[in-house]
């Protein structure tokens, strides 16, 4: 290969030319045998500070079992850690420090090959796939070719099938538009509100002006529907708060939604479903804590700023003979993210 | 050749003899050792980065195999035992996932430290993948023959993310069930098949009880093996391509200048693993990580102000903060969350789809179709790393603003002046940092022309035989010149006319056009390597200081 191969000039200009590796440099410890010896005597000191290390984390797995203080468990942690860390720290520096001080360090060179396989491979590669396909004897068998085709595509569906359709029990997208307040006990105006989580049902005289309450559905679980809790109350949570009724605005038709300044607004974020959980009473705004979504309960929970697109969805509540809080009915439209059949 | 007389060149004794002897009578394995034992590999400390990043996956496996055996990933609900610690769970209810977080953290002797190990090798891992990438970035690494294993390592890249979000999810915290919760968020948000396919996942609705067993069996099953199948992969096709290395004299495309596999590399990258290990395990010894404790087991009711998930994900997190809300849409009765969907998917995949196709694009550009094997030097492809800056200034802007509560918090500023900053900065920043960081590469490219032209500044200064002042420069070694004029600076493709010598419109033209309109946003600017003529006139300039030079030379 010739110098002025513009490959191996890697670019440069003609005239220049590739002066070669520098020359080698000798380190301390290849000219100095003390130093050599020097460097032996770290490397043995390392792998000695690893020995110690593991036997000490050996020690300190006996001697502060897990389970029984959080001092001990703390201890023990460090322990084992740092009779791991240093036990494998010193292996590793040991072999690094050898490598860099004791072994050879000329530098070597090799020749690289292009990668492409030469035209006699090729042509080789392309013969035998030819001797291949002729020894097969599918060229003028279109049908045997079209019948292997559809084979091959439609074999896999029995896997495929059972794989993506057990995933559910059923592919009902209609379960995200409703909730558990929709069911009531037999007779009643509605289905009370209780506090999260000690699930005590909420007296509308107990709700004082600027109060906040975390509100999950009275008895949430006990009906018919509502065998997975979590998932109940994931739809179901509800921020509740009171203010002046004459600080709301109350749009036409949700006249009867709240009672006496206290409204009831889904607490998922109906951006990605972050429970919203900061209210700050002075503003009447609720902030996600997630993505900073902002909310302003004074305005039925209308969005002021963030990544959030619609108001929370309104609870409309009222209260029972016994002067409890109750929910009139569900949510008027599916709460939390927004989907592609919301609307639908 | 009988074993007998093997036996006398063996290293090993005839022990080693024996033994070599049965192995490769077995597997032919002396060809392999003879072809790779010697293999000779470069040197450079930036060539360790993927090396992390193979070393944290290989301690998330182990630890990971002890976390398996205690972990039960399980919804079902059960009460944490009133005997058992932490004594703030006790009695209360929590998936079997959480409590048996709790018990491996508690009352498995070296489990908390496992856990701990696990996820700061988690961390550890993408960090390494993550820099890696940019190391092959901006030294244009991926270049031919290396655009398969480009895209190799980004799929690993992005398998990282799937496992991190996976484990993540596992032990059924409060953080981690609002991870979910807001996955669950962004899945909905697919046009079509997000509804069915967030159904899909949960098995049902949010949280159900399925997602964790599913999430485990992706988590340590799936993943991991895609993982283990692609880094095999990654691998091989190093050793068949053998290394890069960085320019310098002696150092040819057509060459591997560096220290043999067996021994240098043998204790220097295998010792390394025990440094990373090590390292692992300190900091799994000594630094907290992930107390689930303190959350508590999932509710989708509580969530705490500042959550943060875990660092590759912010810029996710931040990407659904920044987009403003309006811009979800109705289209035939079908809802369109354009806030969500234009965040979670349309720009990482933007951002994503550029960095992986970069190789491709810039070969069009360069028109380039040789091998390369000597990486560039940042400053030598100014209109890349330039590019590099600016996805790298819009991956980071997003990441911060997975954060901008805590930064409105700490700097007391309103968090909706701290969004609107960021959703003009993210426009605006990534521009100007492609036009500095391009800048300060060509300035740097015309430093190094000054410096071989003039060589280096000596601070001696001298009188001419004229009277003027001068100060000497030290020319350049042949070997220092050399790492600094052996580059290619690419001109702007040329291409042949819109028509031909009779007036017929040339097919394929608008094509090259807009191929050449790409080269030209890439190399317009340039600064090309100085040339022996222009060197030898600048000696010529120099020529007057020469004598005094001597003679100060020769007095000292």
């Amino acid at each position: 290969m010739s110098e002025k191969d513009p490959v191996h000039r890697n670019g440069a200009p003609d005239g220049f030319e590739d002066p070669g590796l520098e020359p080698h440099r000798h380190r301390q410890s290849d000219v100095d045998p003390r130093a050599a010896q020097r460097a032996e005597r770290q490397v043995v000191g390392l792998l000695v500070l690893s020995i110690v290390a593991a036997i000490g984390g050996v020690v300190g797995y006996f001697l502060f079992p897990a389970g029984e203080t959080l001092g001990q468990i703390r201890l023990g942690n460090t322990a084992l850690g740092l009779g791991l860390g240093l036990g494998m720290l010193g292996i590793g520096l040991a072999a690094v420090h050898w490598a860099k001080t004791l072994m050879n360090d000329t530098e070597q060179i090799e020749q690289r090959h292009e990668i492409r396989s030469d035209d006699g491979a090729r042509a080789g590669a392309v013969e035998k796939l030819q001797a291949g396909i002729a020894d097969a004897n599918v060229a003028r068998r279109p049908l045997l070719k079209g019948a292997l085709a559809s084979a091959v595509v439609l074999a896999p569906l029995p896997f495929v099938l059972p794989l993506i359709g057990n995933l559910t029990p059923d592919w009902d997208v209609t379960r995200f538009g409703y909730t558990a307040w929709r069911n009531k006990p037999a007779g009643a105006p509605g289905r009370r509100l209780a506090i999260d989580p000690s699930g005590d049902p909420i007296r509308a005289a107990d709700v004082t002006i600027g109060s906040t309450f975390h509100v999950i559905p009275h008895d949430l679980g006990e009906f018919p529907g509502e065998d997975h809790f979590l998932d109940e109350k994931a739809k179901a949570v509800v921020l509740m708060v009171r203010m002046h009724p004459d600080e709301m605005m109350v749009s036409p038709g949700r006249e009867d939604w709240s009672y006496h300044g206290i409204v009831a607004y889904s607490k998922v974020c109906t951006h990605v479903g972050c429970p919203v959980a900061l209210y700050e009473q002075n503003t009447k705004h609720v902030l996600c804590p997630c993505h900073q979504s902002t909310f302003d309960l004074a305005d039925e929970a209308r969005v002021l700023f963030g990544p959030a697109n619609r108001a929370l969805p309104q609870l409309p509540i009222s209260v029972d003979e016994e002067g409890y809080l109750i929910a009139t009915s569900d949510f008027h439209e599916p709460v939390g993210p927004s989907y592609w059949e919301r609307l639908r | 050749m009988t074993t007998q007389s093997r036996s006398q060149q063996e290293p090993g004794g005839p022990g080693a003899a024996a033994a070599a002897d049965f192995l490769d009578q077995r597997t032919g394995i002396a060809k392999a050792v003879k072809e790779f034992a010697r293999k000779i590999f470069p040197d450079h400390w930036s060539f360790l980065l993927g090396e992390v990043a193979l070393y944290s996956f290989v301690v998330l496996v182990l630890t990971g195999v002890f976390l398996a055996l205690y972990f039960d990933p399980s919804m079902a609900e059960v009460h944490y035992p009133d005997d058992a610690l932490p004594v703030t769970m006790q009695g209360v209810e929590m998936s079997r996932a959480f409590a048996s977080t709790l018990h491996i953290s508690f009352h498995v002797t070296g489990g908390l430290l496992m856990r701990q190990i696990h996820h700061w090798a988690a961390l550890l891992f993408m960090a390494a993948i993550v820099v890696h990438m940019f190391r092959i970035f901006f030294t244009g690494a991926f270049r031919k023959p290396r655009e398969i294993n480009w895209l190799i390592g980004f799929t690993l890249m992005l398998l990282g993310l799937v496992a991190g979000l996976t484990g993540y999810s596992l032990p059924d915290d409060v953080l981690s069930g609002n991870g979910l919760r807001i996955t669950d968020g962004v899945v909905r948000a697919v046009p079509v098949i997000g509804t069915l396919t967030s159904l899909a996942i949960f098995g049902g609705e949010f949280p159900g009880t399925v997602v964790i067993p599913r999430f485990f069996a992706l988590h340590i099953l799936l993943i991991p093996g895609l993982i283990i199948a692609l880094v095999s992969a990654h691998l091989m096709l190093v050793v068949v391509h053998k290394h890069t290395q960085y320019p310098g004299p002696g150092r040819t495309e057509r060459n591997v200048v560096g220290f043999p596999l067996f021994p240098v590399y043998v204790a220097k990258a295998g010792g390394f693993f025990f440094v990373v290990f090590g390292v692992l395990a300190l900091m799994g010894g000594l630094l907290s990580i992930n107390p689930v404790w303190n959350y508590g087991p999932y509710d989708p009711s509580p969530v705490s102000a500042g959550s943060q998930p875990d660092w590759y994900m912010l810029f996710l997190d931040g990407a659904l903060r920044l987009m403003p809300g309006n811009t979800e849409i109705v289209v035939l009765g079908y809802t369109l969350s354009l806030n969500v969907l234009i965040p979670g998917m349309v720009v990482p995949g933007i951002l994503f789809g550029f960095l992986g196709l970069y190789p491709f694009i810039e070969a069009v550009a360069t028109g380039d179709r040789r091998e390369h094997h000597l990486l560039d030097r940042p400053r030598n492809a100014p209109v890349r790393t330039a590019l590099g800056v600016a996805i790298l200034t819009a991956f980071i802007l997003l990441a911060v603003a997975g954060g901008l509560d805590l930064i409105a918090m700490q700097f007391r500023l309103d968090v909706f002046h701290v969004i609107w900053a960021f959703r003009v900065a993210l426009f605006v920043l990534p521009v100007v940092g492609f036009i500095v960081t391009k800048r300060i590469a060509l300035a740097l490219q015309r430093r190094d022309r000054e410096l071989v032209l003039h060589g280096h500044e000596t601070g001696r200064v001298v009188q001419l035989e004229n009277g003027e002042f001068k100060e000497v420069h030290r020319p350049l070694t042949p070997h220092e010149r050399w790492t600094l004029v052996s580059f290619k600076s690419y001109r702007p493709l040329e291409i042949e006319p819109a028509a031909d010598a009779h007036g017929i419109p040339r097919p394929g033209y608008e094509k090259d056009r807009r191929r050449q309109r790409l080269s030209r946003f890439f190399f317009e600017d340039r600064v090309e390597p100085v040339t022996p003529a222009e060197l030898d006139a600048a000696h010529a300039e120099h020529a007057a200081v020469a004598p005094a030079e001597r003679a100060e030379i020769g007095a000292h």
